[in-house]
């Protein structure tokens, strides 16, 4: 795992080496046992090293044979054994082991065609010297990141936006479009970033650039279309179990040690439970713990380790280390957030790297994938309900499914249906799943400054969404769109990066995803929903999977949303006073009126609601942790930031 | 009644809307508005039972009652009439 960067000039005027080293070196996080930097007249590719795989002789940029081929690559592609088979029984000869030199040797072979071939997580550039031609590309759920701009006839790109930002031709700019999307869907919609005009290269794509003309694909697609072959239960989950069997075998290839998060659910359990058969030495995980029972889930996570026999660590984070850790929170994720959810895990990613650990194992995807989400079983009696809409029971399942929210518990049926939109008419609304917290979200824009909103205008969040919909979505059933949404969007937006690849990689940890292997991930799209979502029962082919190869209470238990203590966090209990002096600073009233994003005097009167103990609710809380970020946001990287 | 009007407005301005109020009026339905969420109903409640002295019942927590300034006023007037 690693950090890249890279320059190609569209003239073949020369890079300029010292750029480039100082771009690679903003994101030298990533990657800090190696550095290397490859350049000619027309392109530059820079890398960063977390060495795991050969650690002797990979070194990077690296070449093939004669020179002709030269890539910088982040990431893993954990089927290179195999591949190299291939290909040396096509006559490939290797000088190294890693899996860096079979991207390669199969791009000899197969040219672009070779991503298809690929099972990993993966950002790299590849330079094709004799053709000219560059070639970049990303994986095909978007778990490791790959970002890009034009400007002065040069296309700059690294694995982070801030490596991007130190090209001395590069703006600095918040781009509104993507203000008024991630105050809506929580994530920018790909390829838009939070900076104007510079993107990201969308998952599952792949750019060339050729003779001056660039160029953008799509290879591989999450498609529901096939769904229903898998019909019969047991076999199901057979085929399941082997093909998670075999992702987590693949996902242990280290020549450093793996750990694993276990965060007392399903997922990681059977994770963990699945690397623990394949190794002889003692498994280590990691786990966050809380002091508030509300978020705490130790005692899960202790019975799983005692079950598994791992050696267990965790780290306590309680709502000031939250407040300490969130302005380095946006620091790594480079875009507001909405909820505090990423800083205990920079934390943990912090425990992982002093214990001595680059890799870890995790459980993320499975909820996307499996139906996991509340949002899923939300939908799904909210869809019950609205065919009924007089009806007084149906509504009754939204209480049981939230018995953890007092709120809701007294909420009376006209609101709830109001709510969770669940009148008749929603039903045929393309995002019937999301409306609700799209709805509660969108309500937050009610802080953005007169300039923003005049700006943003007629701005539709909706319909740009709709236009990136493929033709067969309208055609599948509630579960598999609302998976859809989760799966394109969310998990790579948010979930892969804000609470994945960039707090991970801020302590040079990389996070391995057996469960977004893209064998488990179309297998799954092909499992009749009924079996993912069995009545209100989640991830039921999961569990049906699980066997005993975890605890039962884990198996059994009320899924547990990871969730962490937001707006509260920021301000002293009783005193009111911000824990730390930059919460003042950004949120004073010079300090918004300065930026232009927000509007002073509301921001006013929801620091003073935190303050009098007198704020509740999600909306308050997202609106607080959603300015403070931006604020951070524009603080670290349109006011403050430097290229050294 | 007035008073009542305005003190329910201002509650309603520096609460949901933080100052913001955009043209916002006492007939406006808070729900069409996105003015109030699940939690600001209850907020809401706690504010009339607190000011007002009267008290809401389970009964009482529908839109009709609770959904605009009008709204509001018309259910308070009622509440204060019967006590």
């Amino acid at each position: 795992m690693c950090g890249i960067a890279g320059i190609l000039d569209f003239k073949g005027g020369g890079i300029e080496r010292d750029i480039l080293h100082g771009m690679v070196m903003k994101v030298g996080h990533r990657g800090p046992d190696d550095t290397g930097i490859y350049a000619d007249r027309h392109v530059g590719l820079a890398h960063v090293r977390l060495s795991i795989i050969d650690p002797d002789r990979g070194r990077q940029p690296m070449r093939n044979e004669d020179g002709s081929l030269w890539i910088t690559f982040n990431g893993e592609i954990f089927n290179y054994v195999e591949l190299r088979r291939e290909l040396t029984a096509l006559g490939h000869t290797f000088a190294t082991d890693t899996d860096t030199e079979v991207v390669l040797h199969m791009y000899e072979e197969k040219g672009e065609d070779c991503l298809r071939h690929f099972n990993g997580q993966w950002a790299f550039a590849l330079w094709d010297r004799n053709r000219g031609r560059l070639f970049l590309s990303r994986d095909r759920l978007g778990v490791r990141p790959l970002f890009y701009t034009f400007t002065r006839g040069r296309l700059i790109f690294g694995s982070e936006i801030k490596s991007v930002l130190v090209h001395p031709g590069v703006n600095r700019e918040v781009d509104l479009r993507a203000l008024d999307q991630l105050f809506t869907l929580w994530v920018t919609l790909p390829p838009r970033t939070f900076f104007k005009d510079i993107m990201e290269l969308p998952p599952a794509h792949y750019m060339t650039v050729e003779d001056g003309k660039v160029s953008m694909r799509r290879y591989w697609q999450l498609d529901y279309t096939g769904e229903q072959q898998n019909t019969e239960e047991g076999p199901c989950a057979e085929r399941l179990k082997e093909l998670l069997v075999d992702a987590t075998r693949i996902r242990l290839r280290s020549d450093v040690p793996v750990g694993a998060y276990l965060s007392g659910g399903l997922d990681s359990s059977m994770v963990t439970a699945m690397a623990r058969s394949y190794t002889n030495a003692s498994l280590e995980t990691f786990s966050v713990t809380f002091g508030d029972p509300e978020y705490d889930e130790s005692a899960y996570q202790q019975e799983a380790s005692r079950f598994l026999g791992t050696v267990h660590h965790d780290i306590g984070c309680s709502c000031e280390d939250i407040a300490r850790v969130f302005p380095d929170v946006v620091w790594h994720t480079e875009k507001p957030v909405l909820r505090t959810a990423p800083a205990p895990l920079y934390m943990l990613s912090g425990l992982v790297r002093e214990k001595g650990y680059k890799v870890v194992l995790t459980g993320e995807g499975s909820d996307e994938i499996f139906g996991g989400y509340d949002i899923f079983k939300e939908a799904k009696i909210r869809r019950f309900w609205a065919k009924q809409p007089s009806s007084k029971l149906r509504p009754l399942l939204l209480k049981r499914l939230y018995p953890y929210m007092n709120n809701l518990q007294r909420q009376p049926l006209g609101y709830l249906q109001a709510f969770f939109h669940a009148r008749r008419e929603d039903l045929s609304h393309p995002f019937f799943s999301h409306l609700p917290r799209w709805e509660l979200t969108s309500r937050l824009k009610v802080f953005f400054s007169d300039a923003v909103r005049s700006e943003i205008g007629a701005c539709n969040v909706y319909e740009e969404l709709g236009t990136l919909l493929p033709p067969e979505y309208q055609a599948w059933d509630g579960l598999s769109q609302a998976g859809y949404l989760e799966t394109m969007y969310l998990l790579p937006g948010y979930i892969l990066s804000s609470q994945g690849d960039r707090v991970s990689m801020a302590h040079s940890v990389e996070g391995r995803f057996p469960f977004l292997d893209h064998r488990v991930v179309e297998f799954a799209c092909s499992i009749p929903s009924g079996m993912k979502l069995r009545v209100l029962n989640e991830k039921h082919i999961l569990k049906l999977c699980a066997g005993d190869m975890i605890p039962p209470s884990v198996k059994k238990r009320h899924k547990q949303p990871y969730r962490a203590p937001g707006g509260v966090s920021f301000f002293e209990p009783g005193s009111g006073r911000a824990r730390f002096e930059y919460i003042d600073e950004l949120l004073s009233r010079a300090a918004v009126g300065e930026f232009g994003i927000f509007n002073p005097d509301a921001v006013e009167r929801l620091v003073n609601k935190f303050r009098k103990g007198l704020a509740m609710g999600t909306r308050d809380d997202m609106s607080l942790v959603g300015i403070l970020s931006t604020q951070l946001f524009v603080h670290h990287f349109i006011k403050g930031f430097t290229g050294s | 009644m007035e008073a009542i009007e305005q003190e329910l407005r201002r509650f309603v301005i520096d609460n949901f809307l933080f100052g913001r109020d955009n043209g916002f009026k006492d007939t406006d339905s808070f729900l069409e508005r996105g003015i109030i969420d699940s939690t600001g109903v209850l907020e809401l409640v706690a504010f009339l039972e607190e000011n007002y002295g009267i008290s809401v019942g389970d009964e009482d927590l529908i839109p009709e009652n609770l959904d605009s300034i009008a709204n509001l006023v018309r259910f308070i007037r009622t509440k204060m009439d019967v006590s």
